[in-house]
């Protein structure tokens, strides 16, 4: 039991856990807490697998950024009233039930392809894993990291448009 | 080490749970929240990838659909106060203005 | 075999015991750090502060920790028991988490993470729950409304205070603290000469982070009576509390390490040597800063009126000298150890400094107006900030492309370009101010 596998179980069973209990709550805020706890297991998973620069990016983005946002959408539209009334609607068992036939089937296709997968690489990950990032991002993807940026800078602009009280 | 077909389990477990909150839940903000969610295990399968080929292009890929995933937030979120302001309802089901 | 039990034991148990050791300590800190607010408040309002619990109010920490920890734990009817219970936990086990990445001189550090700045922003941005949730939690109108002044006032001004740090960064090279520092003492500057703006930057915006005055609208008592922290008694206002100073020293520590030179004393790049020894001249500071501290104590000493403040006054004397001999004794010791207990002396050095600035501007500046506060982050300091860190981008190519080798060139040209800028954002600033008030105000 090395400390990789103490780990990676800690943080899957800390992921799917809350990510259940999220969908579950009847309590909204009490869903964001724990789709909080979800994401920083997820950043705890990409810690294990060497990614520390999308370990630091998703805390300061996700779990800092567009789960703040939607704390406050949540303050803002929170409804004593919603908290009462059912809280799953009527298609909830066949949906659930689809759901589940489709997650077997893809974890069957996992399952029996597990000794499919091409071979591991015999190089290691980079070591400066931030400044490798860094030099994909800003050489081969720079088209893509601009238009990245003109939509974000779109999105701000809706947001704004959208939220104001007058247009 | 561990596996790659671990994390695949796990990334392919959450993205269950992410479906099934979109379809079975009536409010608009934990749908939201559930798309996330998939976005999220569509990052730990990439992290898998990237990991095992070690091609540091799974990460940059990551990045892109964090920032995506921001943006989308964003608006989302803007829509559901803008419906919020209009009709008191944050309800999937009571948003029907478009039925016949 | 018990080599390498003993091997595992250090690689594991000492980054534990450093954090043992920190997590043990910092409370009596925060409590001696409140302490210390309240004295030097009293001095720059020609009082006295605390007298009566101890001599010159020594003791007044314990009291207070006494009082709060015996308080009777109120919860607000209708509160959500859960985020009631977690919101204040949150709040200090993020505080205290960022100290693992911290620097406390150079053998001082629980984990030299190779995103370690990243690693502390990242950490101090989860601290913005524990005051939305608390807020949210408490059930009240001035809470909530507290709480999401002081949550939109942290992100705006997070923003800033980072771009601010990546001005730095950009000379600093690398993103592990270590590193950092290292890079300091390669270039033999202090980083807040090559860029004064950026640390200005960072200077506001950690005081605007950790919700201190002139940016505390959020938990003024005249203003949302204490905002998210107003239903709080006892033990879980003490938690806040302590997160609040916790916070106060993990962006002193910050600035500290990119912008003061982390643990090296001041000019690490002259080496000037005491006549035929090969001790450094310099490096004979931290024992003559005690020497003289403890012989101003003396100097006091027969003006006290009462006979036990006459014994504090010694008593701080002796233990002023015994540090200064600790200090000069450590010149003679081996490298390791003389680097550790010199950094870790100038490191706390520079980490009160910075802490005694944000107490200085506490009791100097008037409160802002949540506007004023929003309108100050995003319209002047994000914009001074981004082009502070492409003017500091633009210097760097040119300097390692056509050779300006003079850092003193490069901090003044860039200073004055900055003070350009932020002449122009304050005039136009002024001037929408001015459109605003002549078409009858918002």
């Amino acid at each position: 039991m090395t400390v990789d596998k103490i780990l990676f179980a800690f943080f899957a069973a800390l992921a799917v856990a809350s990510a259940i209990l999220m969908i579950t709550r009847r309590n909204i805020i009490h869903g964001a807490v724990f789709l909080i706890t979800t994401l920083l297991a997820t950043a705890g998973i990409f810690l294990l697998q060497s990614a520390e620069f999308l370990f630091v990016v998703q805390i300061i983005l996700y779990v800092g950024g567009i789960m703040v946002l939607f704390v406050f959408v949540i303050m803002l539209v929170n409804l004593d009233v919603t908290m009462r009334l059912v809280q799953f609607n009527h298609q909830r068992i066949v949906a659930g039930v689809l759901a589940l036939v489709l997650a077997a089937q893809v974890g069957f296709a996992f399952y029996m392809g597990r000794n499919l997968l091409p071979p591991a690489s015999r190089e290691p990950m980079p070591a400066k894993n931030t400044e490798a990032v860094g030099a994909a991002l800003f050489q081969h993807y720079m088209l893509a990291f601009e238009i990245a940026s003109i939509l974000l800078l779109v999105a701000m602009v809706g947001a704004v448009v959208m939220a104001k009280r007058k247009v | 080490m561990i596996p790659a077909e671990y994390y695949l389990m796990l990334s392919l477990a959450l993205f269950t749970v992410g479906v099934i909150g979109v379809l079975t839940r009536r409010n608009v903000i934990i749908i939201l929240m559930s798309i996330e969610l998939i976005l999220n295990a569509v990052n730990i399968n990439l992290m898998a990838f990237s990991r095992l080929w070690s091609d540091v292009n799974g990460q940059v890929f990551a990045i892109f659909i964090i920032t995506d995933a921001a943006a989308e937030a964003a608006v989302g979120l803007g829509i559901i106060l803008a419906f919020f302001r209009n009709r008191e309802t944050v309800l999937a089901d009571e948003m029907d203005l478009l039925k016949w | 075999m018990s080599h390498a039990i003993l091997q595992s034991v250090l690689r594991y148990g000492i980054p534990v015991l450093c954090g043992v050791v920190i997590v043990a300590i910092f409370p009596l800190m925060a409590g001696y750090i409140v302490l210390a607010e309240r004295k030097i408040m009293a001095d720059m309002q020609a009082r006295l502060g605390p007298m009566r619990v101890g001599p010159h109010g020594l003791l007044q920490p314990l009291a207070d920790a006494f009082k709060l920890m015996l308080k009777e734990d109120v919860i607000p009817a209708h509160a959500d028991w859960f985020l009631f219970w977690v919101a204040p936990v949150m709040s200090v086990t993020m505080a205290l988490l960022a100290f693992a990445a911290l620097p406390i001189g150079p053998a001082f550090q629980i984990a030299d993470i190779n995103v370690g700045l990243l690693f502390i922003l990242a950490v101090s941005s989860l601290g913005i729950y524990g005051i939305v949730l608390g807020g949210w939690a408490s059930n009240s109108h001035y809470s909530l409304l507290g709480a999401l002044r002081s949550a939109a006032q942290l992100v705006s001004y997070e923003t800033a205070a980072g771009l601010g740090l990546v001005s730095a960064l950009l000379l600093a090279g690398s993103l592990s603290m270590k590193d950092i520092v290292q890079a300091q003492a390669d270039q033999g500057v202090w980083f807040i000469f090559g860029v004064p703006v950026g640390f200005f930057i960072y200077f506001v915006g950690s005081i605007a982070e950790t919700n201190r005055a002139p940016f505390d609208l959020p938990e003024a008592e005249s203003e949302l009576v204490a905002g998210y922290m107003t239903e709080y008694s006892g033990f879980r206002w003490a938690l806040y509390f302590l997160a609040e100073y916790a916070n106060m020293v993990v962006v002193g520590s910050i600035a500290t390490t990119l912008f003061l030179g982390g643990w090296l004393r001041p000019f690490p790049g002259l080496h000037q040597h005491l006549v035929g020894t090969s001790i450094e001249l310099l490096d004979a500071l931290p024992a003559l800063i005690f020497l003289g501290v403890a012989l101003y104590s003396l100097k006091l000493t027969p003006r006290q009126p009462v006979k036990i403040q006459k014994i504090v006054m010694l008593f701080v004397a002796g233990l002023c000298a015994l540090l200064a001999v600790v200090m000069a004794a450590a010149l003679f010791a081996p490298d390791p150890v003389k680097a550790g207990i010199h950094g870790a002396f100038w490191f706390l050095t520079k980490v009160g400094v910075y802490v005694y600035a944000f107490l200085w501007v506490r009791f100097t500046f008037p409160r802002y107006r949540f506007d004023q506060l929003m309108r100050l982050g995003w319209r002047f300091l994000i914009p001074l900030a981004l082009v502070n860190v492409i003017v500091v981008g633009t210097a760097i190519i040119v300097q390692k492309n056509w050779g300006w080798s003079h850092p003193l060139l490069f901090a003044i040209v860039t200073t004055l370009l900055m003070l350009g800028v932020a002449m122009f954002l304050a005039y136009d600033d002024q001037k929408q101010q001015a459109a605003v008030t002549a078409a009858g105000g918002q």
